[in-house]
């Protein structure tokens, strides 16, 4: 299958108890590039270098912290006519929300997952490029584009709820997407975390089982190497950024990682590597048994926070 | 101007910098006793009620610090400053879907 349909997690919007601090987390801290602010609206647009669209993250202050929505790019507008009846169909109500609504859009399809996010898919958005241009590119930006962080894109987000295999079964039905891995209870068999994927990453979407719907459980950023996340947790430690899990690789996915997070309480993970996903790879399944192994493999250590803690 | 901190039930105390919040000196400390989250004012596990002590606070999230919990001094640890010793009563408590599951 060539890559279709849904091709990515697009835009992630948070809300941020306070902008300013949030700027300097996201912006000065990551290195993420604040492409566009809204003083009005209270909200910083911001891209990674690598991406060629205007914006990947959107920063809101609000009175809460957590997740406004996540919008995935389709690959075209007939993407979007075809998936609108199919996603009633599954049994979700879908609001049509004119191009330009949201800034440098096209249009987006509207609707609630089982687990009580707002999602959001669209077609267009503006592209303004990676500094390199598109005939002769090179290969590096000029020195300063990459920098913080030296995160290249957006990857995936990790959404906390109740009804996660009726979302695995909204992905993989209506979405075209597979079911890469799954962690269950050893004994009932129930799902506990469900990991779905669009592309040959190992995931782009992920839910976890949580008793409150709408949860946020973290937003994620590739980087180029392992050893940039050994970068990204001196740079963590140097401005006392709030660790969840320090430097460590995911059983499940197999990611090297670390996780932080914002000042608002947010988390976020910068990570590199992973397996390549096929079509026809077969799903990985982990149970309770080995909760240490598949959360973090180079210590085997479950921890308690990293399944209890979201906004 | 340091301040100690006094938790009831546990018979914990530690010491508070200027300019620290609750949680950080805790952690500071190497005390356990408050429920160590997002440490931002997002997540609600380290609430705490005041039940003396001044102390100023920063931005919480409504989701867990209403003008009810305001009201009641129920604040988030990670977002107080003393402006005085203060006592407090660990409240937060954090849903544990998969752990206990595993019981």
């Amino acid at each position: 299958m060539a890559l279709r349909g849904i091709l990515r997690l697009g835009e992630v919007c948070i809300r941020v108890l306070d902008l300013a601090a949030a700027r300097t987390h996201y912006v000065d801290r990551m290195g993420l590039i604040e492409v566009m602010s809204d003083e009005e609206d209270r909200k910083i647009y911001c891209k990674a270098w690598d991406e060629h669209d205007h914006h990947s993250i959107v920063l809101r202050e609000a009175d809460e912290a957590g997740l406004d929505y996540v919008a995935f790019k389709v690959y075209d507008d007939q993407t979007l006519t075809d998936l609108e009846p199919r996603i009633q169909a599954f049994g979700l109500d879908v609001s049509r929300i004119d191009a330009g609504v949201y800034p440098k859009s096209g249009r987006r399809l509207e609707f609630f997952l089982p687990s009580g996010h707002r999602m959001q898919l669209y077609a267009e958005k503006a592209q303004i490029g990676n500094t390199l241009g598109t005939r002769n590119p090179g290969v590096m930006p000029d020195e300063g584009v990459i920098r913080g962080f030296r995160i290249n894109r957006l990857d995936h987000c990790l959404l906390g709820g109740p009804n996660i295999d009726e979302c695995g079964r909204l992905f993989q039905e209506v979405f075209d997407f597979d079911l890469s891995e799954r962690i269950e209870d050893e004994e009932s068999r129930d799902s506990l975390a469900m990991f779905l994927t669009c592309s040959t990453k190992p995931h782009d979407v992920a839910f976890v089982i949580q008793p409150e719907p709408g949860r946020f459980h973290h937003v994620s950023f590739l980087l180029e190497s392992a050893t940039d996340v050994i970068h990204a947790a001196d740079m963590i430690g140097k401005y006392r950024i709030p660790v969840d899990v320090g430097p460590n690789r995911h059983g499940v996915t197999r990611g090297n990682t670390i996780y932080y997070f914002d000042p608002s309480g947010n988390r976020n993970e910068v990570f590199s590597g992973g397996y390549v996903h096929y079509p026809d790879t077969p799903t990985l399944t982990w149970d309770t048994s080995q909760m240490g192994p598949a959360q973090f493999s180079q210590d085997n250590i479950a921890r308690e926070s990293f399944l209890t803690v979201v906004t | 101007m340091r301040y100690r901190v006094h938790l009831e039930e546990l018979e914990l105390d530690f010491t508070c910098h200027p300019g620290q919040n609750v949680l950080e000196c805790m952690i500071g400390a190497g005390k356990k006793g408050i429920q160590v989250g997002c440490r931002g004012g997002g997540c609600g596990v380290c609430k705490v009620e005041v039940l003396e002590g001044e102390f100023t606070a920063r931005a919480m999230s409504k989701a867990h610090v209403d003008e009810e919990s305001l009201v009641r001094r129920q604040v988030l640890a990670c977002c107080i400053t003393p402006r005085s010793d203060l006592s407090l009563k660990v409240i937060g408590k954090i849903a544990k879907p998969i752990q206990r599951r595993c019981q």
